[in-house]
């Protein structure tokens, strides 16, 4: 069970850094008219931001059983 | 190539392929080797959260709105983090209950009541009809634009059309035909539809790769990569606008909640997530596949959208169905096909699992209390089953030609993403009551129907109703104005409260005034016994591994009723079977027949409530069996005592064990000392007695000499003589006794230094010839080691060495006595042994020597002993990490022996080397 907790707290931790990246004033930084390598750079940072969550959480629920 | 019938027929293979894997997934549980038990399945079925409103309608908005598309998937996503703790939650405890929709779920919370299930069941069917008449929009619409191949030709406006020539129409009776095949094959809604969830996973994987290729023949076929498509964009003036801000913040932020809420609240998503999950295992995996799944089909979103309004700049083409056209545009027949069979897949897995959920609502928390309350009066034929399936296959029906009623009324007046966010709004009406629920024991039926009626009231006011009116049904005039012209109650700036768009400000009243009613309502009056009883079973629902069950129910029942009372609605057959395999169960604990107890009425209940609902099941089971309702004092009573006793048990048990170690320590150290406190006395005894002995002698010389004065000289010296030498053991006995008090306390004073056995050996034997020599014997002496170097106090060794060659002194044999002195070198040791040849020792008082005040012979055979003298060496000696022992056979003398750890060897040049 303590392995589970841990898991847990991961996973709010996840939550905490993904409502900061995309839903705080941060988000602003990015929110320009420009590109970045051809593509504008809003959508290339939320791409990569939500990429980088999905990592996570798959990297914090592994299974270390096997 | 393309055409209608072909359009048609490819249609109905793909309908009839999903039917054909359904069927197969089914054969397969059957069989026990069930294909829905993968997590990945469970992750592909929980995608039918992409329906045609994605497929499509996402292009859509961010050909008008950038990234304005992305807060219906990054809220999920988010959401999908914090699953573990409340999706858990819900699918455990909808596992042990039996829970069959969201409208069970909340009414069984809050008291098992049947009309706050029926509450939710209307708010979720007036909520997702929009959503349905949605998808049977987009299936009629890119089929109508596909069988024009190869022009694109955007279909008309489907009012046009009488009823029976639109495509609409005929699409909702396929799918409600198809959808009552798939999802009442069984009657137990909680039982799983394995066959329904593997074609669903199926669906989702149709309908990305559909997409997928869409995008990848629209980047890399048609461009040159995401790179050259913006570049063409720029040039052509698409891409600006698309790259303002997506809406304000408000927007994206109440999307993203709308969409986190509506995941798990939507009836499909619930049906998908909690009551078709085979275990809790599967949720571990979703929490990253599933929004891995969401970022996949939204990949080619932004590609699609420029290349899209570059392709069809100035042409009168609806962005919601580039996604289809461009294909066409290109010529793509077969690509143009698979596309809208992807389509197809995201409407049709939707409607279904929608409507399966729907229905099995409407049955159980509609009809089925009205039934109930008929029956009261007037009992109902014996099989039920029939009546149920029958109940819920019209649903079905109702249902989606309620969805195409609303498409046909409805219109064209919103584009695709406007009528998802509507019913996503509605069902966000349950969050407050969810979670509330999960986590808060206060909530009450009153403060759940005041929440759940003052959102659905402020959602109907704020969204609907101004829906209604965009679409001409209603005047607009009170939109623009407010009813009856006051301008505070216009629906979309409600009190003023403008400049949010309609979404924001309808999430901000509706929910503001359901968690402000569900509070205040739910705080007014304590919970009932019920709902007490059910807030512990949801609320604890992680805590214990068993629910308090027992205690919880009191009266009396007859097994044969209730096997009687769930025949009727499962199956004679079905429910015998069900009661045997309980028996079973409980046989292994109890034995001989099954007792008519609280736990089998819960049993039977449970079972009823997959079937008809929990609301439903309390009432029939209230019907055959005879309760005696608790009180609400007699229920928390039980809980208090069951939870307090549980933590208590576990603190008591804790404790118990930390007194039973110190009890057993104490008990040992009580030992010890009782022990010690005896040895304690025997030693004054012994030391007074020995005392005694020297004491009385002195005072009988005393006496004689001072009463008898007559006494000659030569007599007076005698006695004085024994005076002084009885004086002279009183001290010596008196130093030794202060001596092992010292050495056993600790405080006596060790010199610790290198000293040279041979050397003591060498002085102590000079200092205890002449005393042999004058008893008559010999002493000899062998030492067989040149340098014998010990750690040790040198004084207190050659006390030890005096007071072993005094004792052979005086035990020697009386003629022709000996004492023989040895030093040996073994191993790291080195053994001084000193040899008498005198009685010896009997081997049962050989260990009696070394305790105090022993003397093998008593007192009187060894007038010159104090009794103290061995053991003071045996302390002597162990201090020095040695031993002392004895060796002796009675007739053959004694040989006491003491081993000493040899040191390094002073000047020696290891040593110097291991500093």
């Amino acid at each position: 069970m303590p392995r589970a907790k841990l898991i847990k707290q991961k996973l709010v931790i996840v939550f905490l850094a993904g409502a900061l990246l995309l839903f705080s004033p941060l988000l602003s930084l990015f929110d320009r008219p420009v590109l970045l390598f051809g593509v504008p750079l809003l959508h290339l940072y939320l791409f990569t931001v939500w990429s980088a969550l999905i990592v996570a959480m798959a990297w914090v629920v592994r299974d270390d059983s096997k | 190539m393309l055409g209608g019938p072909l359009v048609v027929t490819v249609s109905f293979l793909y309908l009839g392929l999903l039917f054909a894997l359904a069927y197969w997934a089914d054969r397969r549980a059957d069989q026990g080797r069930s294909v829905i038990a993968s997590p990945t399945v469970y992750a592909l079925s929980l995608a039918v959260y992409c329906t045609a409103w994605t497929y499509y309608g996402s292009v859509g908005r961010a050909a008008a709105g950038g990234a304005g598309f992305l807060p219906i998937y990054l809220g999920p996503t988010l959401a999908a983090a914090l699953w573990l703790f409340f999706l858990l939650k819900m699918v455990r405890i909808s596992k042990t209950q039996r829970i069959t929709s969201i409208a069970d779920f909340i009414a069984s919370r809050y008291g098992k009541s049947h009309l706050l299930g029926g509450l939710v069941t209307v708010i979720a069917v007036v909520g997702v009809l929009p959503y349905i008449a949605l998808q049977l929009k987009a299936v009629s619409g890119s089929f109508a634009i596909l069988i024009h191949y190869p022009e694109v030709l955007l279909p008309g406006v489907a009012q046009e059309q009488p009823v029976w020539r639109d495509t609409a129409f005929y699409v909702a009776l396929l799918l409600a035909l198809f959808t009552i095949l798939f999802g009442t094959r069984h009657l137990d809604a909680s039982e799983r539809h394995e066959g329904l969830v593997a074609a669903i996973a199926f669906e989702s994987i149709v309908k990305l790769l559909a997409l997928t290729a869409v995008g990848v023949f629209v980047t890399f076929v048609l461009y040159d990569g995401l790179g050259d498509i913006v570049r063409q964009a720029d040039l052509a003036g698409h891409l600006q606008p698309l790259l303002k801000p997506p809406g304000g913040a408000d927007i994206w932020f109440s999307f993203s909640l709308l969409s986190a809420l509506a995941v798990v609240l939507l009836p499909r998503q619930f049906q998908v997530a909690v009551v078709e999950n085979s275990s809790e295992r599967q949720i571990r995996r979703a929490v990253w596949l599933f929004p891995l799944y969401l970022l996949l089909i939204n990949l080619f979103v932004l590609p699609i959208a420029l290349v899209g309004q570059l392709e069809f700049a100035g042409q009168n083409v609806d962005a919601d169905t580039y996604v289809l056209t461009l294909p066409i545009l290109h010529r793509q027949e077969w690509l143009a096909l698979f596309t809208y069979i992807g389509g197809l897949s995201a409407a049709t897995g939707m409607v279904i699992v929608e409507t399966i959920a729907l229905s099995t609502m409407v049955c159980n928390d509609l009809v089925m209390p009205g039934l109930l309350r008929r029956w009261r009066h007037q009992p109902p034929h014996t099989d039920l089953s029939r009546l149920l399936l029958l109940i819920r296959r019209s649903a079905i029906f109702v249902v989606l030609l309620l969805g195409y009623s609303y498409y046909r009324l409805a219109g064209e007046a919103y584009a695709l993403v406007a009528i998802g966010l509507i019913s996503f709004a509605a069902v966000a009406q349950f969050a407050p009551v969810m979670i509330g629920g999960l986590y808060w024991r206060g909530g009450t039926r009153r403060g759940a129907l005041a929440g759940l009626s003052a959102g659905f009231l402020v959602w109907i006011y704020t969204l609907l109703l101004p829906s209604f009116a965009k679409s001409g049904w209603l005047p607009g005039d009170f939109l623009e104005h407010g009813p009856f012209g006051i301008e505070l109650l216009k629906p979309q700036a409600l009190f003023g409260l403008g400049g949010f768009d309609e979404i924001t400000h309808c999430l901000f009243w509706s929910l503001g005034c359901n968690i402000a009613a569900y509070l205040i309502v739910s705080s007014s009056r304590l919970p009932n016994a019920e709902e007490t009883t059910q807030a512990t079973r949801f609320v604890d629902a992680l805590k214990h591994q068993r629910p308090v069950v027992a205690g919880l129910w009191r009266g009396s029942a007859e097994v044969t009723d209730l096997i009687a009372l769930t025949g009727r609605f499962l199956g004679e057959a079905r429910a015998r079977r069900e009661f045997a395999e309980y028996a079973r169960r409980r046989k292994l604990k109890a034995g001989g027949e099954l007792p008519a107890d609280a736990e089998t009425v819960h049993f039977a209940e449970t079972l009823l409530a997959g079937a008809i609902g929990s609301a439903s099941a309390r009432v029939m089971v209230a019907s055959v069996a005879q309760e005696e309702p608790l009180g609400l004092d007699e229920v928390m009573d039980i809980l208090d005592e069951a939870s307090q006793i549980r933590a208590y048990s576990h603190e008591l048990e804790h404790k118990s064990r930390q007194l039973q170690r110190a009890t057993d320590e104490l008990k040992a150290v009580n030992a010890k000392l009782q022990e010690l406190d005896h040895l304690k006395d025997d030693f004054m005894s012994s030391v007074t007695h020995e005392l005694r002995t020297p004491l009385t002698s002195i005072r009988a010389f005393s006496e004689i000499l001072q009463e008898d004065p007559k006494i000659d000289l030569a007599e007076r010296k005698r006695f004085l003589a024994i005076i002084v030498s009885e004086t002279e053991r009183l001290t010596r006995l008196v130093n030794q006794v202060l001596d092992l008090a010292k050495i056993e306390s600790g405080h006596a004073d060790w010199q610790s230094s290198e000293v040279d056995l041979c050397e003591i050996l060498g002085q102590s034997i000079a200092a205890s010839e002449q005393l042999i020599l004058d008893r008559g014997g010999r002493l000899s002496q062998r030492i067989e080691v040149e340098h014998a170097s010990v750690r040790a106090d040198r004084d207190r060794l050659m006390q030890v060495m005096l007071n072993l060659l005094s004792n052979a002194a005086k035990f020697m044999a009386a003629e022709n006595g000996s004492v023989e002195v040895w030093l040996q070198q073994r191993e790291d040791s080195l053994l001084v042994s000193v040899a008498d040849n005198g009685q010896g020792i009997a081997e049962a008082l050989q260990p009696m020597i070394f305790e105090k005040f022993r003397q093998t012979a008593a007192g009187s055979a060894n007038p010159m002993g104090t009794g103290l003298g061995l053991p003071i060496s045996r302390e002597i000696i162990e201090h020095f990490g040695g031993t002392l022992s004895v060796k002796s056979e009675p007739g053959k003398g004694a040989i006491f022996t003491f081993m000493l750890p040899a040191s390094g060897r002073p000047e020696n040049d290891t040593q110097d080397e291991a500093l």
